[in-house]
């Protein structure tokens, strides 16, 4: 296992070289001097652009710059937005509890439809109920998020006026931030008011950003309980008379949850990608909603931090759910 | 990597040269095309979206960016107030909503044709270089690909256009970029596997160059995945280039991309669906086609697959 582990760990190495590569190049890439670019001031005077290129270190040879950069990455240094003036990772840190509050709940929501709907799907395979669920999920899996959106404000905020349009709690709420998770935050606030209407912001955004996960997994449980029904421990224990849910959700299931469990670890990419377009629908002050406004307004260092975090992000989940992948299946620590 | 030939064979010997009637798609290929009722469906929009886009210019009822500044706003034709001059409704500027769909649909089936060829072919290029290289080549080649594999899709091409500025051909340039990993890989297992039967040895003996194994021998072999492969990446360039467009990074107003549409109209929600509702359902359509047609295809040309 620790050589596993290991392996899996030097894996990440270029990886985490490449994204730095990627961001780092950002700045470099685009036209223009990257003293603007990064102070987005114009009009310099020659000679203190002189001791800003010598500050920055934009006077040494590329490779230099980029072993700084990698240095100042791993300081946690990500520079200063050009909009607020705020550090870009403490910008991002402030944010990020609501898009991982979004994400969450949006994965639960897609988890809690998808596995028993996939499951049933299996169960009643080649019925009626299979191939509606099939057929929904293609079109999940098929559909624009953003459009999907804009029909669920269409359909709950303006035609039944049950959920409203955007943000993340009506304003007349102010609850102080302890964990950032706003429905923690009321809670231990004890202000359930504030508490229901966080929930009321939450559910759209989280319907909407979870179909596309929720379409996956269903698909994904469906074809490895068909794989894992016809084994034949599942004939023996159906032959020892064991009703037949019990057959189905315990000895079935749990052996067709390993691929299931690795599905759900790789839609965090997924959710992140939709988070950016889902947020800036429902003006849910996430790092996507943020990560857009800061391209929109040419906030370089705010772009590359940005990019660099989630990119991050996405990696150490993946490397998570490997580990965990090798920790419940241990053919796969052996396989390679 | 090219062997010398062991017997060199002088020109005019050898086998003599049949015409060797070539194995035609097998007709086993469209009798599993055809039963898969999805795939023929699929097909059968991409079609419709290809007559209408196609026709746009001759059938449109009016110009794309003609704005009729009495007729704002204009529900649907069937619904009250609206007009048969307008079939689907007019947009906030009286844009005619249906001949900018047509429009737009040949706007993303264009987008959809280059973004998969470019990445057919710089991904499929790749993936044989690195399959037949080998080595550093190949260590360098598919390392670069892992860490374009590990960034999701919409986050990298968001910025790559950060990079270039906002515009289709930049976000198409983008998508076309994000997606080659997949390809690479596809071609690269298919060339290893490959490599190592009689056939690419045989050729090998008689004394043929690394481009001929490359593009004549092998990569004809490597096609099945890659043909799937490319039907569905048709869907990913169209939700992908109208995600942009919707985030104001694609292409942009007036240009009738459905993404950039639905963004314009998003501020009318409350009091015009069909302006939110025609654009996303044309992309829904066109995307769910290319999937179930890519579906189809695997099932038919890749029966390992099947379960």
């Amino acid at each position: 296992m620790i050589a596993f582990i290991l392996q899996r760990l030097g894996l990440l190495l270029p990886t985490f070289f490449g994204v730095t590569l990627i961001a780092f190049s950002l700045i470099h890439l685009i036209p223009g001097d990257p003293i603007q670019i990064l102070l987005g001031e114009r009009g310099i005077d020659p000679a203190r652009h002189a001791q800003l290129m010598v500050e920055f270190g934009l006077d040494k040879p590329l490779w230099q710059q980029y072993l700084r950069y990698v240095g100042q990455v791993i300081q946690g240094n990500l520079g200063a937005s050009l909009v607020t003036r705020e550090p870009v990772l403490h910008e991002f840190l402030t944010l990020f509890p609501a898009t991982v509050e979004l994400a969450v709940a949006a994965i639960l929501f897609a988890i809690l439809i998808g596995l028993p709907l996939g499951v049933v799907a299996a169960v009643k395979h080649g019925a009626w109920f299979d191939h509606t669920v099939m057929g929904l999920s293609l079109v999940g899996y098929s559909m624009p998020i953003f459009w999907w959106a804009l029909l669920l404000i269409l359909l709950f905020s303006v035609k039944l006026g049950w959920l409203p349009v955007s943000g993340r709690i009506a304003v007349q709420f102010w609850v102080e931030p302890v964990t950032g998770f706003l429905l923690l935050d009321t809670l231990l606030a004890r202000d359930f008011e504030a508490f229901r209407s966080a929930l009321r912001h939450l559910l759209l955004p989280a319907l909407a950003l979870g179909t596309i996960p929720l379409a996956v997994i269903a698909r994904m449980t469906r074809s490895a309980m068909l794989e894992v029904i016809r084994e034949d421990y599942i004939r023996v224990a159906r032959a020892k008379g064991l009703p037949p849910w019990r057959v189905i959700a315990v000895h079935a299931l749990r052996n067709a949850l390993i691929p299931v469990v690795t599905v759900i670890g790789l839609q965090v990419g997924v959710l992140l990608a939709g988070a950016i377009l889902t947020e800036t629908i429902f003006a849910w002050p996430g790092v996507g909603k943020w990560l857009i406004d800061s391209v929109q307004r040419r906030d370089y260092p705010a772009v590359q931090g940005g990019i660099l975090l989630l990119a991050g992000i996405v990696m150490l989940v993946n490397l998570l759910v490997d580990l965990l992948y090798g920790l419940i299946n241990p053919r796969i620590r052996h396989a390679r | 990597m090219k062997l010398p030939p062991l017997f060199p064979i002088p020109a005019g010997s050898g086998p003599p040269q049949e015409p060797l009637a070539p194995a035609g798609p097998p007709p086993e290929f469209w009798r599993l095309f055809g039963a898969n009722r999805g795939a023929v469906i699929g097909l059968g929009i991409i079609g419709l979206m290809l007559t209408l886009a196609l026709t746009a210019p001759w059938l449109a009822p009016h110009p794309p960016a003609e704005q009729y500044r009495n007729a704002l706003l204009l529900p649907p034709a069937w619904l009250a107030g609206g007009s048969w001059r307008f079939l689907l409704g007019t947009d906030d500027v009286g844009r005619d909503i249906l001949s900018r769909l047509m429009v737009g649909a040949s706007i993303s089936l264009s987008i959809g044709c280059l973004v998969v060829s470019f990445s057919l072919v710089v991904g499929a290029t790749l993936g044989l270089i690195a399959g037949f290289l080998r080595g550093v080549v190949e260590s360098l080649i598919m390392r670069l690909m892992d860490v374009m594999l590990a960034l999701p899709s919409l986050l990298l091409a968001i910025a790559i256009v950060a990079v270039l500025g906002p515009g289709l051909v930049n976000a198409m340039v983008a998508i076309a970029i994000v997606v080659l990993p997949h390809y690479v890989r596809l071609t690269r297992a298919a060339v290893i596997t490959e490599t190592t039967k009689d056939y690419v040895i045989a050729s090998r003996i008689v004394g043929a160059g690394l481009m001929r194994q490359m593009f004549i021998n092998v990569l004809p072999n490597c096609m099945a995945p890659l043909l799937v492969q490319a039907t569905l990446g048709f869907s990913a360039a169209i939700l992908d280039t109208a995600a942009l467009g919707f985030l104001g990074l694609g292409a942009q107003p007036p240009t009738p991309e459905w993404g950039t549409m639905l963004a314009d109209a998003r501020q009318f929600i409350q009091r015009a669906w069909w302006v939110v509702t025609f654009p996303g359902l044309a992309i829904l359509l066109t995307v769910l086609a290319f999937n179930l047609m890519g579906d189809g295809l695997r099932d038919a040309m890749d029966p390992r697959l099947k379960q």
